[in-house]
């Protein structure tokens, strides 16, 4: 993690010296350096393997995700993600794409639903490949590139969904007395070099964020998505591991992509 | 599923721009496994080439310093119609490649 | 289908982010529901971290503005929590405290890395605060320290004033997105005795 940082604050010290009156130190000049070129983003490969996990009849019942609604109509691949999370009536709950993931791959494919949270997210540390659900859930999402951020919330349930994310996004708690808050409530914030979104207003900290994730994290040579997003955070905040697509995620998720609204997905994103 | 992801065009001023995805792991060797405490042996591409109808344009020599999934874009002197073929050999002696024709 | 959808798209655009009839003790109920089933279960998961004590209720309903009464209630509280090295003993050793200030490793838990036993922990204090100016890369959530001791001196009044506010922040402003390091138990008294010589002792290169 240090190692992967370094190039990063090489760079910005050297830019330091020229600006240091005028600006606050961040890492731009290297990212975009980095991330400039969208055809150098590995994420690609992992959406090409996603598109076929996808395809693929799989699981006990040897069906394709492609029987699956995502919102939009069986089979409706492209879009969908740009409209999530959304109430579902069949699970009558409000759903971000992962979540609604486990419900399709239980329900149509058959398998077992602790059996596929078993292995989530890719573990960096030992170089691993990213996970089989890390891969579907950007390839999903990769198919609402270039749309506007549009949750539906004409739903009771949709509204309720967004406002208990928010409350929970003040909800302090932890060794660190941390809430979401903490760290992203006001503008212009870094830890260390970092900039920190400010998500608690709608506009375009949360549009950028929401709109370039799932992610190439190049600090950890693999894709993640916003329920690894979210897990990372609560880490972060030393609080226990996040159940994978549980309403906690969920709603949190739900109240970010309501700030974003409006904004472009670009995806897959690639970031530090 | 194919390893490579190619992709190529036509430039103006008589250039095809070549870009490269390759999914590999990149151990460097120098990795411990967190479990066991013992060095993760190396496991990189050393050698990637990329021909245009047949004719070598581009050698590369690679190490355990180079990114896992690596990226690779180049441009080389060429026109619509060529055959682009990428070529990665590791040091297991694993290989694979792509191709495809400049549009 | 498509119909249905094309509404609710037009409604939402008319109505903005229009909320349902709230109650906020309904969604309260529903904050409460989905921590106890947010997070996985088991031992090693410290599921008592989640388990808020009255300031952190306070702070959490008022989004971090308590009102005066209120606040004065929490510094009440929170000033009678801190607990003080042994003799009384509030100004370290500033280079120790330099590790402490610089030190990220601290009260993880669940899958990844558990904290180890026998590392010392940190107070991770550049993720927010500028220091030392020598380390540009400083976060800026807190306020810069840069100098802290070159202007506010290293008198006794002054060291209680740092020991109390890195061991208890509340005590001193009500709902502070400090954390309470020595009240929860992050860091130790002796501990934050040394960082109390990183600010304040003349010595430091916070004060170079």
């Amino acid at each position: 993690m240090k190692n992967v940082l370094l190039p990063g604050l090489l760079i910005s010290s050297l830019a330091l010296t020229a600006v240091y009156a005028a600006e606050e130190p961040n890492a731009d000049a290297y990212r975009e350096m980095t991330y400039g070129d969208r055809d150098a983003n590995p994420a690609l490969l992992v959406v090409d393997r996603g598109e076929e996990l996808f395809k693929e009849k799989r699981g006990p019942k040897a069906v394709s995700m492609e029987e699956c609604d995502f919102g939009l109509g069986k089979g409706v691949v492209k879009g969908v993600y740009a409209e999530l999370p959304r109430y579902f009536q069949d699970t009558d709950r409000v759903q971000d794409l992962e979540s609604r993931m486990i419900t399709c791959m239980t329900t149509v494919q058959g398998f077992d639903e602790a059996e596929l949270k078993k292995k989530t997210y890719a573990n960096e540390k030992a170089n691993e490949d990213n996970t089989d659900l890390e891969a579907i859930a950007v390839y999903i999402a990769s198919q609402s590139d270039g749309m506007k951020i549009n949750p539906p919330t004409a739903h009771p349930k949709e509204q309720e969904m967004i406002k208990v994310g928010e409350a929970l996004f003040y909800h302090r708690t932890g060794p660190l007395d941390f809430s979401c808050a903490s760290c992203h409530g006001a503008d212009q914030k870094r830890i260390r070099l970092q900039n920190l979104g400010n998500f608690s207003k709608a506009g375009k900290d949360a549009q950028k964020a929401i709109g370039g994730w799932p992610t190439y994290r190049v600090s950890h040579a693999a894709v993640r998505t916003m329920q690894h997003r979210i897990w990372d955070c609560e880490g972060q905040m030393r609080l226990p591991d996040t159940e994978y697509g549980a309403p906690l995620s969920v709603a949190l998720i739900a109240y970010l992509t309501a700030q974003a609204k409006d904004g472009t997905y670009v995806l897959p994103g690639m970031s530090r | 599923m194919a390893s490579v992801k190619l992709k190529a065009k036509v430039l103006e001023g008589g250039l095809v721009e070549v870009k490269a995805l390759m999914t590999h792991p990149m151990e460097t060797g120098l990795r411990k496994d967190s479990a066991t405490g013992e060095l993760v042996p190396a496991h990189y591409i050393t050698e990637v080439v990329v021909t245009a109808n047949d004719k070598e344009v581009l050698k590369t020599n690679w190490g355990g310093s180079v990114s896992k999934n690596p990226y690779l874009a180049f441009n080389y002197k060429g026109a619509a119609g060529d055959k682009v073929k990428l070529t990665w050999k590791d040091n297991k002696d694993a290989t694979d490649s792509a191709e495809l024709t400049v549009e | 289908m498509k119909k249905t959808l094309l509404a609710s798209v037009a409604l939402t655009v008319l109505a903005g982010v229009a909320w349902a009839a709230d109650d906020e003790k309904a969604i309260q109920a529903l904050v409460d529901q989905y921590i106890s089933t947010g997070y996985q279960q088991g031992e090693k998961q410290h599921l008592e971290r989640l388990k808020q004590d009255e300031t952190l209720i306070t702070c959490s309903e008022t989004r971090n503005i308590p009102s005066p009464e209120q606040a004065k209630a929490i510094i009440e509280r929170e000033k009678a929590t801190i607990k003080y090295p042994e003799g009384n003993k509030m100004l370290g050793n500033w280079e120790k405290g330099k590790e402490v200030f610089n030190t990220g490793f601290a009260m993880r838990v669940g899958v990844i890395s558990p904290d180890k036993a026998d590392k010392p922990r940190g107070g991770n204090c550049y993720a927010c605060h500028a220091a030392d100016p020598k380390e540009v890369a400083a976060g800026n959530i807190g306020n810069s320290l840069t100098g802290y001791g070159k202007m506010r001196g290293n008198s006794e009044e002054t060291v209680k004033y740092t020991y109390d506010k890195i061991f208890n922040s509340q005590s001193m402003m009500a709902c502070s997105n400090m954390p309470r390091f020595g009240h929860n138990g992050v860091l130790s008294p002796e501990q934050i005795a040394d960082l109390v010589a990183f600010l304040v002792d003349p010595a430091s290169p916070v004060n170079k």
